[in-house]
């Protein structure tokens, strides 16, 4: 049995807006194991930015944090001063933002920016050393020595991006948290920089929190998928169970609606519009859109309950099975 | 094969800057055809990675910018040559729409100014009343309801409305052909089916034909009857859009189509052994005459460094520009449309 690294428990996370807080995420609870591929899939608007970047403790105001608890190692991230936290960063867990690689310096040379996060956090490292640690990294991520002194100008949006993967594991941190880490590449680069991915964290056995909206990548990427709407989390499942059968309507509905490469078919969408987070629905978040909507649902809030072992769902459909 | 309606002769396209001693020259495109036949009504898909040349295409088929050399050529008319009232034929005939619907609007003008505009400057509406008409129409055949849109402002609409009206506006003033150059990138999952479908409605009610630019490959083959591959300014591949994702024959081609991950955890997306071959490309002098895809292609021959491949049409509805099918026939330029305008196989007749 694995051990969890991250626990995320009941999680608030709110915008002060002049018409009130908008909950981004809204009382999210969820674990990703020690070596896990976590998948956080979600329409834009969903808050799984907001959660990638609170769960980094980087959410700026207008955003708060409201309550509830990160614990990472069982540390509790929120009860660490920010010298601590940002010891932390990079140690243990590091964040790969979308379009990372617009991140980087362009006047500094590519060895000097890795060098940059781990002189910050140990001073007292030899110059030799660090040069053979940057060679090591940048062979991990597969590109050459030569990279190590050229500027970023002089590298693809693939190779920038692949960069910033051997930056954010150049402390040995237990969790890369990587928010859309390919939305600006096209599918060609896409593909390499995630077996990149893939097969760096099975090298150093850190595990990964990938947040985006691609079934796809989700399906070729991760072992388990939470799936975020309107700051909740609706399912939480492994990889095979989910597009095997998944519990939850709309889980179903983004597994099935994406237009594919296997036949012509009607385009489906999903019906309705997702809703404003300002003034979220009563009940499910999902009912308005829901094809299997009830009466309940515009009532009472499912909870997220495990309906089978490791199958978590927040839906009305299903009862807890007695254990 | 048909009249054409929109054609593209052997264009070729070259960015130039710097200054006087030193000149940089970029290609943004060459060696490309294009054919757009007359009728029926057809949709054209163009993918490419990013600064493959697709948005170049469109300014130059739009005739906003001219093309270095060959020609674009609209109903028998090349663009350069036209007469003023030819253009503003063609200007009225040929309707875009583009990828960004926050950016496309004056947000000081309600939305009913950039529905009226149009409709003005053809003299298109005898009275305001009838202008009315036709613009509430227009809005009801792309699915908006006129009481919820007219009147408003382009912030207190979303997204996917923006891009509508924008369909809705290119469809207003009855074109023959929109070009819509990534119209649903920056549109939520959720509303893409919504516009994809009223743009296939736009074709197969009112003969409407559209060029389809978009990096997306599925939703390109969802919508389209013809495909065309480009790869660094050229076009590597050309035709039928089932024979080209389901057998795709140029290299460049079967590696795009291959890196798409499929949402079904079962299938194998590849290995990553092939990624470390060629991370620079070497632009030798000598090799400008090679295939732009030869540093990255695994099946790379002597030959590819040598020459630019021609395009050789392997299928009655097919061509790929690649040295592998070298015993195939080389299709000249003026037999490009016979490609784009062959009819349809069983396979890919379907209705939606």
């Amino acid at each position: 049995m694995k051990s969890e690294i991250l626990r995320v428990l009941n999680l608030r996370v709110y915008y002060d807006t002049s018409a009130g807080p908008l909950k981004a995420v809204d009382g999210v609870t969820f674990d990703i194991m020690a070596g896990e591929r976590f998948g956080l899939v979600g329409e834009s608007g969903s808050g799984k930015s907001t959660l990638a970047l609170a769960i980094m403790l980087l959410t700026k105001a207008p955003g708060r944090i409201i309550g509830g608890q990160i614990l990472l190692d069982d540390q509790d991230l929120l009860r660490l001063s920010e010298d601590e936290i940002r010891q932390v960063r990079l140690t243990k867990m590091s964040l790969i933002p979308q379009g990372a690689m617009n991140s980087l310096n362009p006047v500094k040379r590519i060895k000097d920016q890795i060098i940059d996060g781990i002189l910050d956090h140990s001073k007292k490292v030899h110059k030799k050393e660090l040069n053979n640690r940057v060679y090591e990294l940048l062979k991990s991520v597969k590109l050459k020595p030569e990279v190590a002194d050229m500027f970023p100008h002089e590298l693809s949006g693939g190779m920038k991006q692949r960069i910033c993967l051997a930056i954010a594991i150049s402390l040995n941190p237990k969790i890369i948290i990587a928010d859309e880490p390919t939305s600006a590449l096209d599918v060609v680069v896409q593909r390499q920089v995630m077996l990149t991915l893939g097969r760096m964290q099975e090298s150093v056995e850190v595990s990964v929190l990938l947040a985006g909206h691609d079934m796809g990548l989700m399906a070729q990427f991760t072992n388990r998928i939470g799936v975020m709407y309107a700051g909740k989390l609706l399912e939480i499942d492994s990889v095979k169970e989910m597009f095997n059968n998944a519990l939850h309507p709309y889980t179903r509905l983004l597994i099935e609606c994406p237009p594919t490469l296997e036949e012509k078919r009607e385009f489906k969408g999903i019906p309705g519009l997702p809703p404003l987070l300002l003034n979220p629905p009563p009940g499910c978040v999902f009912h308005p859109r829901c094809p299997k909507v009830m009466k309940r649902c515009s009532v009472e809030v499912p909870n997220l309950i495990e309906v089978h072992p490791g199958r978590w769902v927040a839906c009305h459909l299903y009862k807890k099975e007695k254990i | 094969m048909t009249a054409a309606l929109l054609e593209a002769q052997n264009v070729k396209k070259i960015f130039s800057s710097g200054g006087l001693f030193k000149k940089n020259e970029t290609i943004a495109l060459e060696d490309l055809y294009l054919y757009i036949q007359k009728n029926p009504p057809t949709i054209t898909g163009i993918a490419g990675e990013s600064g493959s040349g697709k948005t170049t295409l469109a300014k130059l088929l739009l005739g906003f910018i001219k093309p270095s050399e060959g020609k674009v050529i609209y109903k028998g008319k090349d663009l350069e040559k036209m007469t003023r009232n030819e253009r503003m034929v063609f200007r009225r005939e040929v309707q875009a729409v583009f990828q960004d619907p926050f950016e496309t609007y004056n947000p000081f003008y309600k939305i009913d100014h950039i529905l009226t505009t149009p409709l003005a400057k053809y003299n298109l509406a005898s009275s305001k009343t009838e202008a009315r008409k036709i613009i509430e129409n227009a809005l009801e055949v792309i699915g908006l309801q006129p009481g919820e849109t007219l009147g408003r402002y382009p912030h207190q609409l979303s997204g996917g409305q923006r891009q509508r009206i924008m369909v809705a506006r290119a469809f207003l003033i009855k074109p023959r052909i929109i070009l819509a150059d990534e119209p649903v990138s920056m549109v939520d999952a959720s509303l893409r089916a919504t516009i994809l479908k009223s743009l296939l409605k736009l074709k197969k009610e009112y003969g409407i034909s559209l060029l389809y630019i978009s990096h997306d490959l599925t939703t390109t083959y969802q919508i389209s009857d013809n495909i065309l591959v480009l790869y660094q300014g050229s076009l590597v591949e050309v035709g039928d859009a089932e024979m080209v994702i389901k057998k795709p024959q140029h290299p460049y081609t079967q590696l795009l189509i291959s890196s798409i991950p499929h949402p079904d955890p079962n299938r194998n997306w590849g290995q990553d052994s092939d990624l470390l071959a060629n991370q620079f490309s070497n632009n030798n002098e000598n090799e400008k005459q090679a295939c732009k895809f030869v540093d990255r292609c695994p099946k790379a021959m002597a030959i590819c460094r040598q020459k630019h491949p021609p395009l050789y049409q392997t299928d009655p509805s097919r061509a790929v520009r690649c040295f592998l099918y070298k015993n195939a026939v080389e299709l000249p330029g003026k037999d490009f449309g016979k490609v784009m305008s062959y009819s349809k196989s069983p396979l890919s007749v379907y209705t939606f």
